[in-house]
C-alpha cells in the first residue's frame, strides 16, 4: 500500500518531467561538464579537441601565474561596482525620488526613456553605446561644445567607457524596482514625519530607505547578478581591449577558449565565474527565504 | 523573485495613481532635475534615430542635412533583412513556445500538489536563474561539440528555452496559484482527468497571464546576442542579432546609417510587445529581469 502511494506520488509529479530534463542537460550539464573540462587540456581544433588529457590543477595553477587573470578579475569587481552597485543603483534610486515628486507628464516622458535603454536589444544598445563614446561621436561633440578635451574614450578610458554605457542600459532596472518599492510605503508615514518637522533628506534617510531595505538587498543582488554576466556591451565596445584593459571575466573566458584555442583553460575561467555567480546566488536565496519567514 | 512575485498582482490603476499623489508633488525643482537626466539617457537613442535617417551618416550626432528613407531601402533586401528576421522569428518563437510548455506542465504540480519536494525545487529552480549564462557558455560550446548539435536550431531552441525555464516555470506557478483549485473540483466530479481540467479550466483562466510569460521569454530570446552568436554558426541559420553584427563588423566603418536603420526595424518588434505587456500586465515588473546579458 505504502509502495502504491509512493508511486501514485511519482506519478502526479510526471508533469515536471520534461523541465527538469531540460535544465538538467542545458544547466546541469554543462556545468558539471565545466567543472571536468577545467581539468583537461581541451582545445578548440586538432588533436586535444577529440581527445583532452586530464592535466589535473595545472589550468588553475595557470591562473594564479597568469598576469591576466588578477587584472581581469579586478576589472570585473570595479565593473560591477561601478556600474551596478554604485551608477545603477543610487542613480535607479534617485529616478525613482524624482519622478515622485516631478510632475506626471516629465515623469511618464523620462521614464520612458529610461526603460527604452533597457528593452532595446542588447546588441543595439551596444552599437547606440559604441557610437556614443567614439572618438567622433556625441559625447565629445557635448565636450568639445564646452571647450574641454576630447579622448578617444574606447581607447584612453575603456573602463569608463564601459561602465558609464551600462549605467545607461541597466538602470531601469534598478528604477522600476524602486519605484514600485516606493509605492508600497503608505503615505501617512511619510505625512506624520512631515508634520513633526522632518525635512525632505530625513524622511529619506530616516523613514523611505529603512522601510525599502528588503527592495535594495533583493535588487543589489540582482543587478550584481546580471552585471556579471555583461558579455555583448563591452565586446562591441572595446572587445576587451586595448590589451586587455577591459576584459572582464566573461571576455576573458571567451578569448581565451575562442581567440587562443584554449577550451581547458577559458573553461577554469569560466568556472570561477559560476562559482562567484552562486555565491551571489546563494546568499540572494537566503534573503528571500529569511524575508518570507 | 520581485519579477514573478509582483507579476501575479494586478494593480488596477486608480489604486496606484491615489498612492503615487503624495504630499510633494509637482515641484519644479525635481522637474528639471529628472529632464537632465533623461536628456543623458536619450543622447545615446538620439543618434541612432537621426543616423537611420542620414545617408552620410557618422559617429556623431546630427540633424541629416538631407533627410531620407535611403538606408532603410538599402538594406530591404532577403538575404541582409528578412531571413535574419526570419531566423530571430524562428528562434524566439520556438524558445518561447517550448519554454511556455514546459513550464505549463512543471507549474501545475507544483502549484496544486502538497508535497516536502516542492520548496526544495522551487529554491533550486530559483538558483538556476542567479547562473551568469554567459559563463556557462563555453562548456554549452564544448557539450554540443560533443554532441554533434553546434549549428543546430532545435537544439540551440531547446538551449535557450532551458536558459529561460527558471523564471517561467516561478512566473507561471505564481499565475496558477492565483487560479482557485475549487474550480477544477467541478470538473473532477464529472469525470475530467486532471490534464483535462488542466487544459479546459485553469490555462484559459490565466492565459493573460501565460502570455505574460510568452512574451517575456520571446523578447530575452530576441534579443539574445551572445547564445546564438557561439551556437549558430552558418549564415543561413544566424539570427539578426548576430548577422547585424558580423554584416557590419565587416563593412561597418562606412555603412552606420544602414546600421541604425537595420537596428530600429530589428527593435520594433520587442519595443512593441513591450509595451502590450506593460499595459496589459498592468504593471512592467512583468518583465524585471528580461535583460540577462
Amino acid at each position: 500500500m505504502a509502495a502504491q502511494t509512493g508511486v501514485r506520488g511519482l506519478l502526479r509529479y510526471l508533469p515536471v518531467l520534461p523541465a527538469v530534463v531540460l535544465l538538467a542537460v542545458f544547466l546541469a550539464g554543462p556545468v558539471l561538464w565545466a567543472l571536468h573540462a577545467s581539468f583537461t587540456n581541451a582545445g578548440l581544433t586538432g588533436r586535444n579537441a577529440r581527445n583532452p588529457d586530464w592535466i589535473g590543477l595545472e589550468n588553475y595553477q595557470r591562473l594564479l601565474v597568469d598576469p591576466v587573470f588578477p587584472l581581469s578579475l579586478g576589472l570585473t569587481v570595479l565593473f560591477v561596482l561601478g556600474s551596478a552597485v554604485l551608477g545603477q543603483n543610487l542613480l535607479g534610486l534617485a529616478l525613482a525620488v524624482l519622478m515622485r515628486r516631478a510632475r506626471r507628464a516629465v515623469s511618464a516622458v523620462v521614464g520612458t526613456t529610461v526603460v527604452a535603454a533597457w528593452v532595446l536589444p542588447e546588441i543595439v544598445a551596444a552599437f547606440a553605446a559604441y557610437a556614443y563614446f567614439s572618438r567622433d561621436g556625441t559625447l565629445n561633440q557635448l565636450l568639445g561644445g564646452l571647450g574641454l578635451d576630447q579622448p578617444d574614450w574606447l581607447y584612453s578610458w575603456p573602463m569608463a567607457a564601459v561602465v558609464l554605457a551600462n549605467i545607461w542600459r541597466g538602470t531601469a532596472f534598478s528604477m522600476l524596482v524602486y519605484r514600485a518599492a516606493l509605492n508600497d510605503v503608505p503615505s501617512e508615514v511619510a505625512e506624520a514625519a512631515q508634520m513633526d518637522g522632518a525635512g525632505g533628506w530625513q524622511r529619506l534617510a530616516y523613514i523611505t530607505l529603512p522601510m525599502i531595505r528588503g527592495s535594495i538587498a533583493t535588487n543589489l543582488m540582482l543587478i550584481t547578478l546580471q552585471t556579471l554576466a555583461v558579455f555583448t556591451l563591452i565586446w562591441v565596445m572595446t572587445a576587451g581591449g586595448p590589451a586587455n584593459a577591459s576584459s572582464t571575466l566573461p571576455i576573458l573566458a571567451y578569448q581565451e577558449a575562442f581567440r587562443f584555442g584554449d577550451i581547458g583553460y577559458g573553461t577554469a575561467v569560466a568556472t570561477v565565474l559560476i562559482l562567484i555567480g552562486a555565491v551571489f546566488g546563494a546568499v540572494y536565496i537566503r534573503l528571500l527565504r529569511e524575508s518570507k519567514r | 523573485m520581485t519579477a514573478p512575485a509582483k507579476a501575479s498582482r494586478v494593480v488596477p490603476p486608480g489604486e496606484a495613481t491615489a498612492r503615487t499623489r503624495g504630499p510633494y508633488r509637482s515641484s519644479t525643482p525635481a522637474d528639471v532635475a529628472l529632464l537632465l537626466l533623461g536628456a543623458c539617457f536619450l543622447l545615446p537613442l538620439l543618434w541612432l534615430v537621426l543616423a537611420s535617417l542620414d545617408a552620410d551618416a557618422s559617429h556623431e550626432t546630427r540633424v541629416p542635412a538631407q533627410a531620407g528613407l535611403e538606408n532603410f531601402a538599402a538594406i530591404m533586401t532577403p538575404a541582409l533583412l528578412l531571413q535574419p528576421l526570419w531566423n530571430s522569428l524562428v528562434l524566439s518563437t520556438g524558445t518561447a513556445a517550448v519554454t511556455l510548455v514546459a513550464a505549463v506542465l512543471a507549474a501545475y504540480p507544483l502549484s496544486r500538489y502538497r508535497s516536502r519536494f516542492n520548496t526544495p525545487f522551487m529554491y533550486t529552480v530559483l538558483f538556476g536563474t542567479c547562473l551568469p549564462i554567459t559563463a556557462i557558455m563555453v562548456p554549452v560550446y564544448g557539450l554540443f561539440v560533443q554532441l554533434e548539435l553546434l549549428d543546430s536550431m532545435p537544439a540551440t531552441i531547446l538551449f535557450m528555452a532551458a536558459t529561460a525555464l527558471p523564471m517561467a516555470i516561478w512566473m507561471t506557478r505564481n499565475f496558477m496559484d492565483a487560479v482557485p483549485a475549487s474550480l477544477e473540483e467541478a470538473a473532477w466530479v464529472d469525470g475530467a482527468s486532471r490534464m483535462t481540467a488542466l487544459r479546459t479550466i485553469v490555462l484559459p483562466l490565466m492565459r493573460q497571464g501565460l502570455g505574460v510569460v510568452f512574451i517575456f521569454v520571446f523578447i530575452q530570446a530576441w534579443g539574445n546576442f551572445f547564445v546564438p552568436f557561439v551556437l549558430l554558426l552558418s549564415e543561413a541559420n544566424q539570427p539578426a542579432a548576430v548577422s547585424i553584427f558580423t554584416f557590419f563588423g565587416q563593412h561597418g566603418a562606412v555603412a552606420y546609417g544602414q546600421l541604425a536603420a537595420f537596428s530600429i526595424l530589428y527593435s520594433l518588434p520587442v519595443l512593441a510587445l513591450y509595451v502590450i505587456v506593460a499595459k496589459g500586465a498592468g504593471s512592467p515588473f512583468a518583465l524585471s529581469g528580461a535583460v540577462r546579458g
